[in-house]
């Protein structure tokens, strides 16, 4: 069996970066960011990480890119030879040459993208593709928000190589994030959830012989999905935030439920599916008790802030700080090991009510003790 | 000076041996079993033959059928290939205490009077391996500050186990049923949540402060959210990063505030014998790793044994029997009505308890302060060396506080210089004859992770190997980074070419009879 | 009291106190207190432990651990009838010498490549462990046969989602109390009731209680009074109906001649590894064992260490590893796995040596001899005015009653006592539905003499 990978480079990512435009999305910024001496870093890195694929050591392996420096350059100068599909103004890329690129690579089969680039890239190829095909990204760009980078260029190479070699099988749910750009620049940080896309999971982490066996992240998931779902109470009004490990109590509950969005359950039955900060007011008005679900969102560890923007300061007030609960699993606290949680509800007072320690629940009646700061 | 010797040329044996199975010859015997006398068979005749056919066995037993000297050869070549504490510098598995085992106490657990003893055998004819419990329990009372110790637990997990279902009982007992939920720290043993949460509690993690160090206030919140649900706390220390919580009496305090137990895991006991005690600290009950503190052989994953120890008014609560004296003689006190019942069948492991007191019974009080101090003076020491060593790095490394029994490194700088990591480097060491390393307890929350505790057993020289050992391999990761990647090149054997075959039902073989199944005879090495 | 003596301990070079000066002139540390110090002065230990003096020399440490050891009779000394859990098998030399070694007996976790020899045995010893009881998957070992059961209540559980485990009411009363303590809370045990006038499994209670609620039945084969169940087959049947699982516990020295329960549709066997070569050492000896079906929704829930055999990056070579790491639980999706630790390794290495030495014949061989020895002792004892045997298939042992004797069983055992005999295990008041009852249990050890000497004793002391 022929193996085929997709290598997409954003070339112009990461320019913003250095000379503090904190990113690179939309034309007009670009050319400020040249003007500015900006220089290239994205195609430097993709090349440390393309690198790697030297030792792929499978079956046949077909590279398919997209001409010059949106990864034909790249891959030429890792020492290895692409199969040059689509076309470009070289010089003058724009966003939708990496979606057009994605498009064709998923047309052609590709069991894998590695992409270059930051979370406006990430965004692009998430419209594409979503969760259909596995993607990894090599950070290139200054905004990396988003869960679907590896580490650094030369980790994302390795993986790739062993996912293809078939020695990583697992796939993870990994968020898509961005900011606001423009709100950015102007000092407002506004953060978005824009999907998930499947990256390898290279566990590396557990295989020792000692400590015997441990459940999958799919099962830990599992297990602290289904144990909120089960022990939710009867009458209270649950605002059920974004993110995966949310929905995953959905699920259990059969209830459908918005990945990206807010939802309102009672007693185990849908109240309403994708609410704003107004109708989430007008229901708590009506119950008499309620309480917010949520989970810790994207590699930063923010609770409130990021991808939730819907759970005001209005409505956290009003629901009561104790009766938050947050949900997540072991592996995805412990990644953040050594950082504290986030909030940024855009109310200083509140922040600092909310500051202290949060319990967060990471399993079957498990739960973690997590410092929590603004 | 150093008188460090680099194993540069070491290979460990590697016999390319076959199966057992493929060393089978048809009627071939290792052994005879003793026959039966000929009155006998002329009186009851083939029994077995007489059974009903259903019970009968009717397939053919595969056993191998090897003479006793390829049994003997087959197995010794497979122990050469395996390299025990007491013949390599195992200084190497951080937080299993590897000390050299005695000879002589081996030589001690095959006297037949020992050896050939039934658990069921009359009290009177016992006598003497009753007393050898009484006193080890009595050494490990002083040691510990407890008042009452139980032996029946086969290791610190099971010992855990123990002290949950002690819990459940003692707050049982006072109609307290609500009690549902405990508390342990990140760095403390997987068991002390894993155990607890097996009998049904509900399990609250705390994470370190900045400093590494269990964080008092992430207590504080967490007591006054479970308030009376709390049934107590589970906590190593120090913890396996080998820091000492200083706090750890005002640990005990807040949860005994709200009526909660304290547990102290003492896995990590060996550098403070006689220097510190459960009492002190203020908990109610505690274990430690006999085989580890102790001195025993840890036969590659047991037999070992976690002693249970307790304070007085949770005696009635220990698993039975108990061994008690009542002025002349030893006797199994088996009239324990509120008893948890057992957590092993017997006594608990024996011989671990009889080679510990013969090892404590060397070193007395002094000799086990010795022990302790030697300890943590071996392990500042290499602590020192290791820190040279570019690329290497430790947990909380700066913070000001001094090690004690062992430190947990970290290799996340020259990981991230070279893309050489901790499972690399474990691999390459063994190049140079020193066994695999302990990096971490599942999750890994400390990057690249590599836990050392040089306990009294290992020499100046053997500290000082060791670093240069390291020493070396991390330089070859800047120079020469392959031939660390590719390790090891000395060894045994090497990875198994496919591992994710290990988890795929149609090709894992736990069996040699699955493994022909699902694999033929590709891989056979007799064919 | 002594003054402080500067004592060089053998087993601590850096007891040395130059070596010890130079170390922490090294650290630039005055004395260990400058390590010490991490340690408030409220938490420290003042005074000093009040132990035994130290013997400080091997020779003197070996006179008086031996002096305290000779006030033990054994079994070598004594004809020994004790069964029940230990027994008083042969243990080749060869498993002393294996068992003995310095590299597996001192290793610990280890990894395949460094300390392969070890893996392989552990391989090995289950792969017999799956020939004998006719199973393709096995687990390295429990702690002991109660724990294993235990386990693999648990592990039904899961398998099945239900929470009600069914055990016969003759299962060993020490593995039963621990089985009960490690089920608590969330399992519920219930005793099937035994047929004592045909002294095998009563199949009408069984059927009263088994229901879509019961994850696994579980009986021994041959039972704790030694009978052996001629019925597996049929209960088997009537757990599968109702879709529970049916686990049986074996005496491993009986597969020579007993069907394995792999091959009469059991879903697990399980139980002691002591009989095979390893000294009973007052009850010290023991290691569980659980073999199963190799399907993932019985393998995956092994919450022990299982090692696998593939082929390594080298041609020709084998290499082992963790089979089904990330265990994920198919039924019931309850927390985890149960926890595991140490358990008793080297008791299934040996195993794995005695095992090859005793090869099928041997087995076979084993079982029979047994078989011939306990119907021998059972037709002479019971013609002995007083005692009764109850009747059924024995494998090793059996049940003697002394209902007509004039003798309490301990008061019997004390009279044997004087006479070097360790009479077999009073019954009388774990299974008091048999009256004055003991176990008796007879091994490969005991001689045709060794019988009779019993049975001159019994005549005497009525």
């Amino acid at each position: 069996m022929v193996k085929k990978i997709g290598i997409i480079v954003n070339p112009v990512a990461g320019m913003g970066g250095r000379v503090g435009l904190k990113g690179s999305d939309g034309e007009d910024i670009l050319e400020k960011a040249i003007q500015l001496g900006a220089i290239p870093e994205c195609p430097n890195k993709a090349v440390v990480g393309l690198c790697q694929i030297k030792e792929y050591k499978g079956e046949i392996l077909e590279i398919y890119t997209y001409p010059n420096e949106m990864g034909e350059d790249e891959v030429r100068a890792a020492g290895l030879n692409p199969i040059v599909i689509g076309k470009i103004e070289s010089g003058n890329t724009k966003s939708a040459d990496t979606t057009k690129a994605a498009n064709d690579m998923y047309d052609i089969g590709v069991d894998l993208i590695l992409f270059a680039g930051g979370d406006g890239t990430a965004r692009n190829i998430l419209d594409v593709v979503g969760e259909k095909i596995p993607v990894l990204g090599i950070p290139g760009g200054c905004k990396i928000h988003s869960a679907v980078y590896a580490i650094n260029p030369k980790s994302a190479g390795k993986v790739v190589v062993k996912y293809l070699e078939g020695k990583v099988k697992n796939l993870k749910e990994s968020e898509v994030m961005d900011i606001d750009e423009d709100a950015f620049r102007d000092g407002i940080l506004k953060a978005r959830l824009y999907g998930y896309m499947k990256v390898p999971n290279e566990n590396k982490l557990v295989q020792n012989m000692k400590s015997g066996s441990a459940p999958g992240e799919d099962a830990a998931l599992d297990f602290v999905s289904r144990y909120i779902a089960f022990s939710l109470e009867k009458d209270v009004l649950y605002i059920m935030g974004s993110g995966s490990t949310v929905r995953g109590v959905m699920d259990k509950l059969g209830i459908k439920n918005t990945l990206l969005g807010v939802d309102l359950i009672y007693n185990n039955q849908l109240i309403a599916n994708d609410v704003n900060e107004y109708t989430i007011l007008t229901y708590l008005g009506k119950y008499n008790k309620a309480k917010i679900i949520i989970t810790v969102i994207g590699g930063q560890g923010y609770l409130f802030g990021r991808g939730n923007q819907q759970l005001s300061p209005k409505v956290i007030r009003k629901v009561g700080i104790e009766n938050i609960i947050i949900i997540s699993t072991k592996n995805k606290m412990n990644s953040l090991f050594g950082k504290p949680l986030l909030v940024d509800t855009g109310d200083e007072e509140l922040n600092d009510e909310l500051n202290g320690y949060a319990e967060v629940i990471v399993g079957f009646g498990e739960s973690v003790m997590f410092k929590v700061v603004s | 000076m150093s008188k460090a010797y680099i194993r540069k040329n070491f290979h460990e044996a590697r016999w390319d041996e076959p199966m057992i199975y493929e060393l089978s010859t048809r009627k071939t015997r290792g052994i005879l079993v003793p026959e039966v006398e000929d009155e006998i068979i002329a009186e009851v005749g083939d029994v077995a033959s007489y059974l009903p056919e259903n019970v009968k066995r009717k397939t053919p037993l595969l056993l191998p059928e090897v003479d006793q000297k390829h049994v003997l050869a087959h197995y010794i070549h497979l122990t050469q290939e395996t390299m025990g504490a007491n013949v390599s510098n195992d200084l190497s598995e951080g937080t299993c205490t590897m000390k050299y085992n005695p000879r002589l106490n081996e030589a001690l657990s095959l006297n037949n009077n020992f050896a050939e003893l039934h658990p069921s055998q009359d009290i009177e004819t016992v006598q003497g391996i009753l007393e050898i419990f009484y006193k080890f329990e009595d050494i490990m009372k002083e040691i510990s500050g407890m008042d009452k110790f139980s032996f029946q637990p086969g290791g610190g997990n099971q010992a855990v186990y123990c002290a949950a279902s002690v819990m459940r009982a003692y707050h049982e007992s006072r109609n307290d049923t609500k009690r549902d939920t405990i508390i342990t720290t990140i760095f403390s043993h997987p068991c002390d949540a894993a155990a607890p949460a097996t009998a049904g509690y509900k399990v609250i993690t705390l994470y370190p402060d900045e400093k590494g160090v269990p964080d008092y206030e992430a207590l504080k919140v967490a007591v006054e959210n479970i308030g009376d649900h709390l049934a107590g706390i589970f906590m190593t220390n120090p913890e396996d990063i080998g820091i000492y919580n200083s706090n750890v009496d005002r640990f005990s305090e807040l949860v005994h505030s709200v009526g909660g137990l304290c547990y102290y895991d003492q896995a990590n006991a060996n550098a403070f014998l006689g220097v510190v005690r459960a009492r002190e600290a203020g908990f109610d009950m505690c274990h430690f790793n006999v085989h580890k503190t102790f001195g025993t052989p840890h036969g590659g994953e047991g037999p070992a044994c976690g002693a249970f120890g307790c304070r007085e008014f949770l005696n009635k609560f220990l698993p039975k029997p108990t061994v008690e004296f009542d002025g002349k003689k030893y006797y199994l006190d088996f009239d324990r009505p509120e008893s948890i019942g057992k957590v092993r069948a017997y006594f608990g492991s024996s011989g671990v308890i009889l080679r510990a007191y013969s090892w404590t019974m060397m070193h007395g009080a002094e000799g086990l302060k010795e022990v302790a101090a030697v300890s943590v003076i071996n392990n500042n020491y290499l602590e020192k060396l290791l820190l040279s060593i570019k690329g290497c790095g430790e947990a909380y490394l700066g913070n000001g506080i001094t090690r004690q029994e062992q430190c947990r490194y970290s290799w996340e700088e020259l990981f991230q210089d070279t893309g050489v990591g901790t499972d690399d480097i474990n691999k390459r060491i063994n190049d140079y004859g020193i066994p695999w390393y302990w990096a971490s307890h599942h999750p890994w929350v400390i990057p690249q992770p590599m836990t050392l505790e040089p306990c009294e057993t290992y020499s100046k020289c053997d500290l000082e190997e060791y670093f240069e050992t390291l020493k070396i391999v991390a330089e070859e990761a800047y120079t020469n980074p392959e031939i660390v990647l590719s390790a090891p090149h000395r060894s045994a054997s090497h990875d198994i070419a496919n591992p994710e075959d290990l988890n795929d039902p149609a090709k894992w073989a736990l069996t040699w009879r699955a493994f022909l199944k699902k694999h033929g005879d590709q891989y056979v090495k007799v064919k | 009291m002594t003054k402080k003596r500067n004592i060089v301990y053998p087993y601590i070079p850096n007891s040395v106190p130059e070596i010890k000066r130079e170390m922490l002139d090294e650290l630039g540390m005055d004395s260990v207190e400058d390590i010490y110090k991490e340690i408030p002065d409220r938490l420290r230990f003042k005074g000093k432990m009040n132990l035994p003096a130290p013997i400080l020399s091997e020779a003197r440490l070996q006179r008086h651990v031996e002096k305290v050891l000779s006030k033990n009779n054994n079994c070598k000394g004594y004809i020994s009838f004790l069964g029940g859990g230990t027994w008083n098998h042969y243990v080749p030399a060869v498993c002393d010498t294996i068992g003995g070694r310095d590299e597996i007996l001192t290793s610990y976790v280890g990894e395949a490549f460094s300390d392969h020899g070890k893996f392989q045995i552990l391989f090995e010893s289950s792969s017999m462990l799956g020939d004998l009881t006719g199973f393709d998957a096995c687990n390295t070992p429990t702690y002991d046969w109660a724990n294993a059961i235990a386990i693999v209540s648990r592990m039904a559980s899961r398998t099945t989602g239900r929470k009600e485990i069914l055990v016969s009411e003759v299962t060993g009363p020490e593995r039963k109390l621990v089985n009960q303590n490690y089920c608590k809370p969330d399992i519920n045990v219930v005793e099937i009731k035994f047929d004592y006038e045909n002294m095998c499994l009563d199949l009408d209670d069984l059927r009263s209680k088994i229901s879509d609620k019961t994850a696994c039945v579980y009986f021994e084969n041959p039972s704790y009074l030694g009978f052996i169940e001629t019925q597996a087959e049929e209960i088997v049947k009537i757990a599968h109906e109702k879709g529970a699982l049916v686990a049986v516990g074996v005496d491993p020295t009986s597969l020579g001649v007993l069907e394995a329960p792999g091959d009469y549709g059991a879903d697990y066997a399980l139980g002691e590894l002591q009989p095979l070569g390893i000294h009973m050492s007052y009850g010290g000896g023991l290691g569980g064992f659980i073999a199963c079906r190799d399907e993932a929704k019985f393998v995956a829930e092994y919450p022990s260490l299982l090692f696998g055999v593939l082929p390594t990056t080298r041609k020709g070579e084998y290499g082992f590893g963790q089979v089904a790491f990330e265990r994920t639980s198919y039924g019931s999706r309850e927390k985890g796995k149960d926890f595991i630790g140490t358990c008793s390794a080297l008791h299934g290495m040996v195993a794995a040596v005695y095992l090859a030495l005793m090869g099928p014949q041997g087995m076979i061989d084993l079982g029979s001899g047994i078989m011939q020895r306990v119907d021998y002792a059972k037709k002479e004892l019971a013609k002995i005015s007083g005692i009764k045997i109850y009747e059924g298939f024995n494998f090793k042992e059996f049940v003697v009653n002394f209902d007509d004797y004039g003798l309490l069983v301990n008061e019997i055992n004390n009279k044997l006592l004087q006479r070097s005999i360790f009479g077999g295990i009073d019954l009388s008041e774990d299974f008091s539905v048999l009256g004055n009852s003991a176990l008796y249990a007879i091994t490969e050890m005991l001689t045709k003499e060794d019988i009779d000497e019993l049975v001159n004793a019994l005549k005497e002391i009525q």
